[in-house]
């Protein structure tokens, strides 16, 4: 090719390219002050009849209730009992709680992966406490915190984690990727953002069919990067579907920062601008903010106003997953320089502030969901480890790939079935 | 594995200085040689700068050869590609990563429609130059998005080149070969094999590359062509026609069964080595297909059709296809999916038995 220089345009400015670059780099030492944070209370609340060109300024900004004193403030204060604040509490702390126990299990060899969500707790958990139990959920592989709210059992979750002889996906799945329809949860995809126009379709069916309930997804901001992610907009500002779109700004995707999914230039909660649907832009590790526009969010839905884009602004507090060391990338100590603090502490702290919680209280809790998670362990251990081999029926391979197993996969079945034999060994290698 | 004793072959230049490398360093090392003998080589993808790749095979490619040149994508495969064309029409030759192979499917548009057919539907005015990385395959208990082999699903379409190295050597040189290829090329790593050959034994301790003839690579410029087979073991009794993984597991139960096969390693699906395929089953009269994707419509299909055609007449058994079976990638079952030793050698049994 031509070099630039020898080039017949040569007297004109040469163009360069763009690169984007975090702020810091391991090693780095951290200060977030560039990060801007505008003070609890300030951000105004719309009726959620209003129009979404009415309140752009809200995609800008960041929604916050949980002011640095633990009050709570502003428009956008839920007002919520004291009862619900705590059983918020108790299930982002059981989550950790439960992140902490799995994310070891797999280090000693139990199963083969884990992903915490940690740092990031309110963000799963209080959209549960805002939806109704029968709204239907569209997550990524971070929104464990769906499952915990709603209440679903603790050993059912570990039995997938170790596809173990009761787990209810029969070992066909990876770690993690749940899928529990019972409670709501749509099965969990490895591919990223697959759930978003699912979500909206499925929202789609349920207004088509004049049904009364929303569905709600989830992403990272790295995902949002997918063209699935802009169809969905597309469609749901099409059908004004009534469904939820929440982008987790945790800031990094895997080792790649929110530059690379356009957070340089503007804001997630922006991208709804461009597609005429409501958009949010939400302090993530504020418990009472997330459920406040989340509850806005689902008004809307429910009265057929369509759908709403919600910027959920948090930090990855860990590595991706246990396949990943963040040291490698990012500074160590971006964790806890990270402005917006811990979601946990800053509800408890509120809860604490108005009287109806303590820490003796708060390191009781911990104490007894600690227990209730090594219990659930000790009980799922019981139906068996990945770690100690199979535990699924060999001839279950086959199922699922069809209602009706098809000649050919018969074949097969049996051929498996007869290599078994010619092994000389059983392929159940349970320990 | 001691029929795999050959020395490198001979597009190195003797005299080249060699090192051990395991398949990841090798493939690092053709990105690097090709980006310095050539300024239109970029590299581009997931999580491919600052940290080196989820796998570290661009580890220190951008700290060398600088930010405009080895950079981290958006999370869009699609958009991946597609900028990939892009940068081949303005004369650029981008070597893009995409994660996992699993991970291909939503940048089909771009391969099939558009880089596969830019050549042909611009009357040669634009090219894709683009060589796509991706490692592929399973065996890692990756469940069903971490372990797939897709590679059917390319060579089905016409205008793009695949490749599957099978040890350290094969991958620089071919993916040297790759890069100065003019059409678009996808590059499948068997990931299973990254860090040594695998005789298809799970619960064995697992071998490196470092006691291996081909984890002696040279460390300068050398290249493969593209669409030459390599004949890793030579024998009179079967062919075996393998790629990727499945060459290591294929010599391991060959040597156990004390077998005379002649086990060819195709490295190049499209264009096919035709040749040293046609001669071999005519000189042994049996041929036996192996890989680790799904059977049906495979590219085993392919072979068997082809073997069929030009070699009818001198097959003493009907021809052999051992796969994957027709289901996604199972977690805990993996195993059981995974065409192993034990499949191979039942295979093996039944065309062997008239001999
Ligand atoms: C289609 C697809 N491409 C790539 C990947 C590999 N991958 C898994 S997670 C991930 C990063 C996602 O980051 P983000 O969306 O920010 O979510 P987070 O992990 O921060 O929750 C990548 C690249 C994938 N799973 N699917
Ligand atoms: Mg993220």
């Amino acid at each position: 090719m031509t070099m630039a220089s020898e080039h017949p345009r040569a007297n004109l400015q040469p163009l360069t390219l763009h690169i984007p670059e975090p702020k810091f780099r391991p090693g780095d030492a951290v200060d977030f002050a560039e990060v801007d944070v505008p003070p609890a209370g300030e951000a105004r609340r719309p009726d959620t009849a209003d129009k979404a060109s009415d309140f752009i300024d809200l995609a800008y900004t960041l929604v916050r209730v949980l002011d640095d004193d633990g009050n709570a403030v502003g428009p956008w204060d839920p007002k919520l009992s004291p009862d619900v604040m705590r059983r918020m509490l108790r299930s982002m702390a059981l989550l950790r709680a439960f992140d902490e126990r799995m994310f070891r299990a797999q280090r000693q060899g139990k199963t083969s992966f884990y992903m915490k969500a940690l740092g990031e707790e309110a963000v799963a958990v209080a959209a549960a406490y805002a939806l109704d139990y029968e709204d239907m959920c569209f997550p990524s592989y971070r929104q464990q915190g769906l499952l915990i709210a709603r209440g679903w059992s603790l050993v059912d979750m570990m039995n997938q984690i170790y596809s173990n002889t009761a787990d209810r996906l029969g070992g066909k799945q990876l770690p993690i990727m749940y899928s529990v329809k019972e409670a709501g949860f749509f099965s969990i995809s490895g591919n990223l953002t697959t759930q978003y126009p699912q979500a909206v379709g499925w929202a789609m069916a349920s207004a088509a069919k004049g049904d009364t309930r929303i569905a709600a997804t989830w992403c990272g901001e790295g995902s949002t990067a997918e063209g699935d992610f802009h169809s969905a907009c597309t469609f749901a500002a099409v059908y004004r579907a009534p469904v939820i779109f929440n982008v987790v700004n945790n800031q990094w995707a895997i080792s790649s920062f929110s530059g690379f999914a356009g957070a340089e230039a503007t804001t997630f909660a922006a991208r709804a601008v461009g597609y005429g649907i409501a958009g949010l832009r939400v302090d993530g590790n504020d418990a009472l903010a997330v459920y406040a526009a989340t509850e806005w969010a689902a008004e809307r839905a429910r009265t057929n106003q369509g759908p709403t884009l919600i910027e959920h602004f948090t930090y990855r507090a860990e590595g991706h997953s246990t396949s990943d060391d963040p040291g490698q990338y990012r500074s160590e100590g971006e964790p806890n320089a990270w402005p917006l603090g811990d979601p946990i502490k800053r509800l408890k702290d509120h809860l604490i502030a108005i009287g109806e919680w303590d820490e003796e209280r708060h390191a009781a809790q911990d104490k007894e969901l600690a227990e209730q998670v090594k219990a659930a362990q000790k009980e799922a251990e019981k139906n068996g480890i990945l770690g100690h081999g199979l535990h699924q029926p060999l001839e279950s391979l086959f199922d699922g790939v069809f209602e009706e197993l098809p000649w050919h996969l018969k074949e097969q079945r049996q051929q498996m079935l007869d290599e078994e034999t010619a092994s000389g060994r059983p392929w159940d290698r349970k320990a | 594995m001691s029929d795999m004793t050959q020395a490198p072959e001979s597009e190195a230049t003797d005299a080249e200085p060699t090192t051990r490398m395991n398949m990841i360093q090798a493939i690092n090392s053709a990105m690097d040689i090709m980006m310095e003998r050539d300024p239109d080589v970029i590299v581009m993808g997931e999580d491919v700068g600052y940290f080196g790749g989820v796998f570290r095979a661009t580890a220190g490619l951008q700290a060398k050869h600088g930010k405009t040149r080895v950079f981290d994508t958006p999370i869009t495969e699609c958009g991946i590609i597609g900028v990939a064309v892009g940068m081949g029409a303005y004369g650029l030759r981008p070597v893009p990563e995409i994660q996992f192979a699993d991970y291909i499917y939503p940048a089909l548009d771009q391969l099939v429609s558009e880089a596969a057919r830019l050549r042909y539907r611009s009357a040669g005015e634009f090219t894709s130059p683009i060589t796509v990385r991706s490692p592929f395959g399973g065996g890692i208990f990756g469940g069903q998005t971490h372990s797939q082999s897709p590679e059917g699903l390319f060579t089905h379409m016409s205008g793009i080149k695949t490749v599957i190295p099978s040890t350290p050597y094969d991958a620089k040189g071919l993916l040297i070969a790759a890069i100065e290829d003019n059409d678009p090329t996808l590059f499948f790593e068997p990931k299973r094999i990254y860090n040594g050959p695998f005789d298809g034994y799970w619960d064995r301790p697992s071998q490196n590359w470092s006691k291996h003839p081909a984890g002696e690579v040279p460390t300068g410029y050398y290249k493969i062509e593209l669409g030459k087979a390599k004949i890793v073991r030579a024998g009179e009794a079967l062919t075996i026609l393998a790629y990727g993984t499945m060459v290591h597991v294929c010599a391991a139960v060959v040597a156990e069964a004390r077998i005379d096969a002649e086990i060819v390693d195709l490295r190049t699906l499209v264009p096919l080595d035709i040749e040293t395929i046609e001669a071999s089953v005519k000189k042994t009269g049996r041929c036996m297909i192996v890989h680790e994707a799904t059977r049906t419509s495979g590219f085993g299909a392919e072979l068997s059709a082809i073997v069929q055609e030009r070699c009818f007449y001198h097959l003493e058994a009907p021809i052999e296809r051992v796969t994957g079976f027709d289901t996604p990638y199972p977690h805990s079952l993996e195993w059981a999916y995974f065409p192993g030793p034990v499949r191979i050698g039942e295979a093996l049994k039944k065309i062997m038995k008239d001999a």
